[in-house]
């Protein structure tokens, strides 16, 4: 007997007699003999205090440090309400609402999720999550593609690094080529876009805040991009967007990005959730679930997955996307920060992480060897340079129990820094890092 | 009805639910031309109105433990608490860029995983960055693509998939930038060998199939099939949805295939979220290792290191390494199941599986009367006198608290209903459900109208599917 197999010796020979056959290996007459000899290499059942042990054990291996990085994983304030109810097994342990009697849990969340998206980046739908934030782009840069008939996309070298990688690696396999745009002073050489902008492309991916932290002037592109009819794609933390200008302002096609940010724990760097809105024009170009309300024979208002002849599992090989199970409990994890904190609290944990980015690039930059990368206005990361020795600047913070700075490469015999820090920061915390620096 | 209203009617000016700390930070001012000005309809709500709210909508929906969920091909079985309450740990919540020798005991379960995950599926390394089974069949195609890409085999623009397939099959192929070959199934619901036969050939770049299918039957001739296929210079992908009823009994990579995905949130019971997170790892045989995509996690004497560069992979498909929340659940499930038991979840679930398919297949049309897997498809009630279809017997089972099985998938079965019973249900619940299923067939008989109409029960009954296509409102704005 084994506490998650119910079946006691007695009942399988009850069970096997229904059935016709003698014996339970019997139930596997059809598996040729060849494959059946097993001897796994596999650990031995654990008892519950002993895998308690065993996690212990692999805790104490890792060092746990106070993070004054950001660069996609930023350590925001996760209310704690949100771990007690997004773990209700009828969230938890539900499957995909396929039958939505049942579902109305699931799909009002999602529908609630759908108007806090839409509300962020100002813009007609969005799709109940993405996997993470890079791969809502290359879903973006596949729907751009598709919709325009084109092979051929810009995107600007200020996106995050990770994100342009994944973004190539789809557009590789389906013989889409990438075209960078590259960075003036840390934000998108838009000069150099007017340049290249031509009818082979789709349209254009470019990040704000960008991999830097740098917000990128998006005015303009909308203009530029009529003339060839291409598609405007956003990138964005949504977070951010409770306080800076969204995609919508600047009349984009596409709004993607991260919503980790939206109080999602670091948890190594997932699960995550990407997000992914778009016009009314393009709704059904759009890949993933989305919720719709309607009606049931009593005429109650009713939630319902929509316009699901765009899914792979109605539509297969001509499906806009082949996304099935997505990140449908982390889009309840947003929607539960977003009712918690509001619609006040929601800007006073970026306003606070802002403030803290500011002061803490302040404090640094009056330093010897520290100077701004870039002259330009930045969110919640900042990017440095200095002739230190990085490696020494990392060791010092680690010594003190912080996890500081990124090093993201070099620029003119300088090494460039990226650091972040949130509102879960002190002043105590950020000054003690900054005498940290200076002393190494 | 006032627990219906959604978070935004619920919300009042000036509520708040949150509180954060002043911590004496100056403030610096956003510059003027970048801030946002409009009002954002976002919720206004005190800690309690939003602990309510979403307990109540909780009530609406159904999970395992409240009830039988047979659903087939999706393996919803039992979800340990103790998976839980370890990936809770939040000494495992660690910024993804923290220096490797800081995040030891993360990689140790990464790695262990992936070294399991190998050992049960008989193949030689795994990836965990994958966050669903559909990007690792996503991933898997991109492999096939570049193995042959790589051997200069350029004209392999082909993926063969049979007419039983998952649609995410389809779909991953035609995202690689595939064309689909569909074969045919045999009368028998395997794979159709002349059918495959004709349709092999130097353009072919692989195969995709999952062993038993998606009709619960193990293929027999599988190691026929991956010779012709090999042969063929082909390569054979598993999808892993159906790996539980041969869970330590037999591997995909004893059988031939190259590649495989595992659901984790499937056969290694991390839980399935209402659509997810899932996570999707792949393995390969060690020909394919070096295709495997970055970062990579490597031991290298005693220490593992993560390797962000390496020219010879497909590439890069997640931010960082995957959704190690998930990852962190399954290795705590693959400890508590152990060498002992992995034999004894396969076995058990055929049993479940073929109890029912036994005692209801009076009542049910059994299209493929043989011995089954974990999972079998009825076509419809038997007595073809009644107008009642699977939709409605699917409706029915609602009123009595049980979860519908797959209905209409295979698409190669009429008035199909796909039931997997997993082997965390018991012989009690198991007979149950046989006792419900077997109350409706008889009901379509004696009082169709009951089963047409039905649910009965439910929050909500019946929807009105066109309506919300033909005028899609998809958020709250569209309301007001």
């Amino acid at each position: 007997m084994f506490k998650y197999l119910p079946h006691t010796e007695r009942e399988i020979k009850e069970m096997l007699q229904v059935i016709g056959v003698d014996n339970i290996d019997d139930l596997f007459h059809d598996v040729p003999k060849t494959l059946k000899d097993l001897d796994l290499d596999v650990p031995k059942a654990h008892s519950e205090l002993e895998i308690f042990e065993r996690f212990n054990h692999l805790a104490n291996k890792n060092i746990p440090l106070t993070p004054f990085v950001g660069a996609g994983a930023y350590d925001h304030y996760t209310p704690t309400v949100i771990r007690h109810l997004i773990e209700r097994q009828e969230f938890l342990t539900a499957y995909t609402p396929y039958q939505p009697e049942i579902s109305q849990g699931t799909l009002q969340y999602i529908f609630e999720y759908q108007s806090i998206v839409t509300e962020l980046t100002q813009m007609d739908v969005a799709n109940a999550s993405m996997y993470d934030g890079a791969t809502a782009t290359a879903e973006a840069m596949m729907m751009a593609c598709k919709t325009k008939r084109r092979n051929k996309i810009f995107m600007s070298e200020t996106v995050h690094p990770a994100t342009i990688k994944v973004v190539q690696t789809y557009a590789k396999y389906r013989n889409i080529t990438v075209t960078l745009i590259p960075e003036q002073d840390g934000v998108t050489d838009i000069e150099i876009f007017k340049e290249l902008n031509d009818k082979d492309h789709a349209g254009i991916i470019v990040q704000s805040p960008n991999y830097y932290g740098n917000i990128e002037q998006l005015d303009g592109y909308r203009t530029l991009l009529d003339e060839t009819k291409g598609l405007f794609i956003v990138n964005s933390d949504l977070a951010t967007l409770s306080t800076l200008k969204p995609a919508g302002y600047y009349k984009a096609d596409i709004a993607v990005g991260e919503a980790q940010s939206l109080g999602i724990p670091l948890w190594f760097g997932g699960p995550y959730i990407g997000y992914m809105a778009t016009t009314k024009k393009l709704m059904r170009k759009m890949p993933g679930r989305i919720c719709g309300v309607t009606e049931d024979v009593d005429g109650k208002r009713a939630y319902v997955l929509t316009l699901q002849a765009r899914e792979q599992h109605i539509r297969r090989e001509k499906a806009n996307s082949n996304i099935c199970s997505n990140q449908s409990l982390l889009a309840l994890f947003v929607t539960i920060y977003s009712a918690i904190m509001g619609k006040k609290g929601i800007k006073e944990a970026q306003q606070k992480s802002f403030n803290a980015t500011h002061y803490l690039a302040e404090e640094l930059t009056q330093l010897d060897g520290f100077d701004y990368a870039f002259n330009q206005p930045f969110f919640k990361d900042v990017c440095l340079e200095t002739p230190h020795d990085p490696q020494v600047l990392q060791k010092a913070c680690e010594d003190k129990g912080f996890f500081a700075p990124l090093v993201i490469g070099e620029h003119n015999g300088k090494h460039r820094l990226l650091l972040s820090a949130t509102e879960k920061r002190t002043k105590h915390d950020i000054d003690t890092l900054v005498a940290t620096l200076e002393v190494a | 009805m006032y627990y219906d209203n959604l978070i935004f009617e619920i919300s009042k000016e000036n509520h708040i639910g949150y509180s954060l700390p002043d911590y004496d930070i100056p403030t610096y001012h956003i510059p003027k031309s970048f801030k946002r000005k409009d009002e954002l309809l976002l919720p206004e709500v005190s800690e309690l109105e939003a602990v309510r709210h979403y307990t109540n909508v909780s009530f609406k929906n159904f999970g395992i433990e409240k009830g039988m969920y047979p659903l087939g091909s999706c393996t919803m079985k039992y979800n340990p608490k103790i998976n839980q309450d370890i990936s809770n740990d939040p000494r495992f919540s660690l910024h993804p860029y923290q220096p490797d020798h800081t995040v030891q005991g993360l990689l140790e379960i990464y790695t262990e995983t992936a070294r399991i995950l190998g050992e049960l599926s008989g193949l030689d390394a795994f990836t965990l960055n994958s966050y669903a089974g559909a990007q690792g069949e996503l991933l898997g195609l991109m492999i096939i693509k570049k193995y042959h890409q790589d051997n200069d085999d350029l004209k392999r623009t082909k993926i063969i998939v049979p007419d039983s397939a998952h649609g995410t099959n389809p779909a991953s192929a035609s995202v690689a930038g595939f064309d689909v070959v569909e074969v045919k199934s045999n009368e028998d619901g395997t794979v159709n060998l002349e059918d495959l036969n004709s349709v092999l050939g130097d353009d072919i770049a692989g195969i995709m199939l999952t062993n038993p299918n998606t009709l619960g039957i193990f293929e027999k001739d599988i190691l026929e099939i991956a010779e012709r296929v090999h042969g063929a210079g082909g390569l054979l992908y598993y999808d892993g949805a159906n790996l539980n009823p041969i869970l330590g009994i037999a591997r995909p990579g004893d059988m031939g295939f190259d590649i495989m995905h595992i659901n984790l949130h499937k056969t290694f019971s991390t839980p399935h979220g209402g659509g997810g997170p899932g996570a999707g790892p792949v393995g390969v045989k060690a020909s394919l290792k070096h295709l495997l995509p970055q970062p990579v996690v490597k031991k290298t004497d005693e220490r593992y290191t993560i390797e962000h560069h390496n020219d010879t992979t497909i590439g890069q498909i997640s931010q960082f390494y995957g959704n190690m929340g998930v990852i962190i659940k399954a290795y705590t499930y693959l400890l508590s199941i152990g060498k002992e038991n992995f034999k004894k979840i396969g076995q058990n679930s055929v049993l479940n599986a073929n109890y029912i398919k036994e005692s209801l297949k009076d009542l049910y049309q059994l299209p493929f009367e043989r011995t089954c897997k974990h999972e079998f498809v009825f076509s419809g009630i038997k007595d073809k006198s009644t107008d009642v279809h699977t939709l409605d017997i699917a409706k029915r089972l609602l009123d009595f608290d049980i979860h519908p099985p797959t209905i209409y998938f295979p698409l190669v079965v009429k008035e199909a209903i796909m039931i997997e019973p997993p082997e965390t249900e018991s012989k009690d619940t198991v007979d149950h459900f046989i006792d419900v299923m077997k109350t409706v067939a008889k009901e379509a008989i004696t009082d169709p109208e009951t089963v047409k109409t039905a649910p009965h029960t439910t929050v909500v009954r019946r929807l009105d599917e066109a309506e919300a296509a033909r005028n899609p409102r998809v958020k709250y704005r569209d309301l007001i």
